[in-house]
């Protein structure tokens, strides 16, 4: 090990210009300042920009809820729905929605198992978001159903035995979705509170009001940092990654199935479950750039938020929406090549006929803001990137909508052709859902570490043993 | 100091990862046995200068998945074919093609939770009474320093000998917490 111990620290301190990175963490920030930032954000007195905007987000999650007091009084008539459009802003949310949820899943599962170290800093908030998208997504199909008792007594959608002696439609796409949907939203709060122990635990041990350290120190199960813990925990939550990966693949390839699986033309494909897959991670890492641009400035954050990890989500945007402008070349290709008039027809009249504002939207949205992010002038302007995300978000939406409505609006008998108009109930209950998505994000940020303290300090130069600043010296490898 | 009662351990605290890790291999190597090393962040190398084995929850995951997987397809066979026959457009009763999805969602599920009980069994978790949480400078394990805590249970455990060994490790600050 001689050799080896003289040539290591060498290496580890001045490898050569061509190689050097980017550090995760900037300004050589210590572990001991990485805690007291992030878990100052939730210690300090609550900042008056907090309680504007959840007073905001609440007045849209009421209104939300009024809307759909509404709605299920009422019945599902207060929407816009017609016949054949009977599926309309209702799916299209519930899809946008539970997109979004996938880049929260894709950096903590995929980019851990690739071994991508920036993925740290960003982890946390973007399993938040999943969450909390995937309990906006959630309310969508239950209401659509219209007697929303059905859908949610046992035995309708979750198997379970009731008066009817019947079970659910195991061949149907849509009860796949139930699954699909519930196992995505239970799985994602594990691996959440998973990575979440260690922090809980440095929140027990900052605590000063007796309250917080009883409930931190409840989550936190006793966690001591302990190494033969840590040894259980990182194999735990390595394995979960595993778990998680080919469930967020599987997530949106079977909400896709429930178009890809019926007769609609526009519908009807099989390039959907990737289209779908790669579609969601777009929408939802241009989610993660809107939330987190503004945080890291309002909470000082640009320190372990850096611009690095900007681009790199930026970079993130630019290859998923090339697989989204590719899918929308290629299903026109196959429309036409594929020689079935039906969907020639669907796909003509996506582009030309009474929505192709919908259509060139998306194509204006999804195709061309990403390649922006070629060059690197925009990937560093924060501003623009923060713009560039909400333009992704309209775009991933307008998809849905363009999937959706355009396919149905005409179907195969020309007399029930029609135009779907939303009314104000539509329009409300979708901007509605974002006060209830803002405001659990919001009381997420006041209550929980928003970065995963642990992890970043992990990847800090400071917890590296070999590393001068972790310790090590000249020599002194260890046997 | 903590409380009145017997000594449960004696413990040294460490600056950087790199002094406690050449501590973690003496004390490893001395041969004691009931002993831990407390870090704030996963520590690279660690579990093989405690001599510790590779974690066994991975058997939890594979015994969750496999029940998942069995659990689903037996549901949607015995609910679809045995119990109420329901009979669409003359396919088949039960295929284990349009049972998939729901098998495997059922897999990760299942061994999802597999996978966070079995790491909480393994590590005796929940317990929330621990006396190294009761010893005011062991609030620094969660935020920036890392403790070696060798238990006076150890076999092999004296006052001076452990002292010594521990003092020889560069450790600035030792000291033996009560239960």
């Amino acid at each position: 090990m001689a050799h080896a111990a003289e040539k290591l620290p060498t290496y580890v301190v001045t490898p050569p210009p061509e190689l050097e990175r980017e550090p995760l963490v900037l300004n050589g920030r210590s572990p001991a300042w990485i805690s007291d930032k992030i878990a100052g954000i939730t210690e300090g007195k609550t900042p008056r920009w907090w309680w504007i905007a959840l007073g905001i987000s609440v007045c849209g999650m009421l209104m939300m809820f009024s809307m759909i007091a509404y709605l299920v009084s009422t019945g599902i008539g207060v929407w816009g729905l017609n016949q054949p459009t009977a599926w309309a802003w209702d799916i299209t949310n519930f899809v946008f929605w539970i997109g979004i949820g996938h880049a929260g899943t894709l950096i903590s599962a995929i980019l851990c198992l690739l071994r991508q170290r920036w993925r740290t800093s960003i982890n946390r908030a973007a399993e938040a978001m999943t969450l909390f998208a995937v309990v906006c997504a959630g309310i969508f199909p239950v209401v659509h159903t219209g007697r929303v008792w059905f859908a949610l007594m046992p035995g309708y959608l979750i198997p379970f035995p009731n008066a009817n002696v019947i079970w659910p439609q195991f061949r149907s796409p849509l009860l796949w979705d139930v699954f699909a949907v519930s196992t995505y939203g239970t799985v994602s709060l594990l691996f959440w509170y998973t990575g979440l122990i260690p922090d809980l635990a440095t929140m027990r041990d900052r605590a000063v009001t007796k309250l917080k350290k009883f409930l931190y120190g409840l989550f936190a199960m006793g966690w001591t940092g302990s190494n033969r813990h840590w040894s259980n925990y990182e194999k735990a939550y390595l394995i979960l990654a595993g778990l998680s990966t080919p469930l967020v693949l599987s997530v949106h390839s079977v909400v896709s199935f429930d178009f890809a699986v019926s007769q609609v033309p526009g519908w009807h494909t099989t390039i959907f479950p990737p289209y779908f897959v790669a579609g969601a991670i777009f929408s939802g890492f241009g989610m993660v750039l809107t939330l987190l641009v503004p945080l890291r400035s309002v909470c000082g954050l640009e320190d372990v938020i850096t611009k690095r990890h900007i681009e790199l989500m930026c970079k993130v945007i630019l290859a998923t929406g090339s697989i989204v402008g590719y899918a929308y070349g290629m299903e026109f290709f196959i429309a036409w090549y594929g020689g079935n008039p039906y969907e020639l027809y669907a796909f003509q009249n996506r582009a030309f006929g009474p929505y192709w504002w919908a259509y060139w939207s998306m194509i204006t949205c999804n195709v061309v803001s990403p390649h922006l992010f070629w060059f690197k002038w925009c990937r560093t302007r924060m501003w623009f990137v923060f713009l560039v995300s909400i333009v992704v978000n309209i775009g991933m939406w307008f998809e849905r909508f363009v999937i959706i409505v355009t396919s149905l609006h005409r179907d195969y008998l020309p007399s029930s052709w029609d135009y779907f108009r939303p009314t104000y109930v539509d329009i409300l209950t979708f901007m509605g859902s974002f006060g209830l998505f803002c405001t659990l994000f919001l009381l997420f940020l006041r209550f929980l570490p928003m970065i995963a303290i642990a992890e970043v300090k992990a990847v800090t130069p400071h917890a590296d043993p070999h590393h001068p600043l972790g310790g090590g010296k000249l020599g002194g490898a260890h046997r | 100091m903590s409380n009145t009662g017997k000594p449960y351990a004696l413990v040294a605290e460490f600056e950087t990862p790199a002094l406690a890790m050449h501590a973690a291999e003496m004390v490893r190597d001395a041969g004691y046995k009931r002993w831990d090393v407390h870090t704030p962040y996963p520590v690279h190398g660690m579990d093989g200068a405690m001599g510790l084995h590779n974690s066994k929850v991975g058997w939890f995951t594979f015994i969750g998945g496999t029940t998942g997987f069995t659990l689903g397809m037996l549901m949607i066979w015995w609910m679809g074919k045995v119990d109420y026959a329901l009979p669409v457009g003359g396919k088949p009763l039960f295929s284990p093609i349009f049972a998939f999805p729901v098998a495997y969602e059922l897999t990760i599920l299942l061994g999802a939770f597999g996978t966070l009980f079995g790491m909480m069994l393994l590590n005796r978790l929940p317990r929330h009474y621990h006396p190294l949480l009761k010893y005011p400078r062991f609030r620094n394990a969660t935020h920036d320093r890392i403790y070696i805590a060798i238990e006076c249970a150890d076999p092999r455990y004296s006052d001076a000998e452990t002292r010594r060994l521990l003092e020889s490790t560069g450790s600035r600050h030792i000291e033996v917490v009560e239960d």
